[in-house]
């Protein structure tokens, strides 16, 4: 028998998986995926909770945080787009203009 | 047996999942990515949201993904040179392995409860999944679907903007 536990463990060793993507990845395009991914994770969460409690509220918030996120994919790619114009390299250790 | 199978596909998902983190080409990272979001889908259909599943198909295996590889492809990226930070991915690791206890623990101490709704599966299986997420989406939350909708605008016209070559 599957309980919500199982999906709940899931959705935190992807969330997890993706924070220390996200924390150790030089790759813009990478860390991006690894937000994908952490992103996913939530979903997960949230369709598991929403089926075990009989309601229809998660998933409608699961279909907004997709909405957010194919928004973001636009915009993001584009920024990498301009920044790669500028630099040659989407590192993020190129980009240090507002480091202290 | 749907045990079994629940065990086949997370451990399928989260070895995808280290291999999005691992590897050091961008395109096997999203090839890697593609494959966790359809064991997400795979999920999805066994918690009664085959709605859900689809759109995660759709939009993510399919929009975003095609989006990131066009992207990765454009800019010529090559295999990443890893650099020996030992101490970024010790951190990193410490990290996420804190978060991952913390889940867990706050997961074991607690049951779920909360207020029982009134969907039930006879009730998504008799009407179905498309028709509740719409009554849902059209009544309940329309001002937000309203406000999605212009934030998708924005996004186009923004990504149009940000990739132009002289802004």
């Amino acid at each position: 028998m599957i309980t919500v536990h199982h999906y709940l463990v899931l959705s935190a060793i992807l969330f997890s998986l993706g924070t220390f993507g996200v924390l150790t990845r030089k790759n813009a395009i990478v860390i991006f995926m690894c937000i994908e991914l952490m992103l996913n994770g939530v979903n997960l969460s949230f369709i598991a909770l929403s089926h075990y409690l009989g309601s229809m509220d998660g998933q409608i918030f699961v279909f907004f945080v997709m909405t957010v996120a194919a928004a973001e994919a636009a915009v993001g790619l584009a920024l990498m787009i301009a920044f790669f114009r500028n630099k040659e390299s989407i590192e993020v250790e190129e980009f240090n203009l507002l480091k202290w | 047996m749907e045990l079994l199978f629940f065990y086949l596909v997370a451990l399928v998902a989260v070895v995808s999942g280290i291999l999005v983190v691992t590897c050091k080409s961008p395109v096997n990272s999203a090839i890697s990515l593609v494959m966790t979001f359809v064991c997400l889908a795979t999920f999805y259909v066994m918690l009664q949201a085959p709605f859900m599943a689809a759109i995660q198909i759709m939009v993510y295996a399919g929009a975003i993904i095609v989006l990131i590889i066009f992207v990765i492809m454009l800019l010529n990226l090559g295999t990443a040179v890893m650099k020996k930070t030992s101490h970024s991915i010790a951190g990193a690791a410490l990290l996420g392995v804190i978060m991952l206890l913390q889940a867990t623990y706050v997961l074991n101490r607690s049951a779920v409860t909360g207020t029982q709704g009134d969907i039930t599966p006879d009730l998504v299986t008799t009407m179905g999944h498309t028709e509740l997420i719409g009554r849902s989406l059209f009544t309940d939350f329309l001002l937000p679907f309203e406000i999605a909708s212009i934030l998708l605008l924005v996004a186009i016209i923004g990504a149009v903007v940000l990739a132009k070559k002289d802004v």
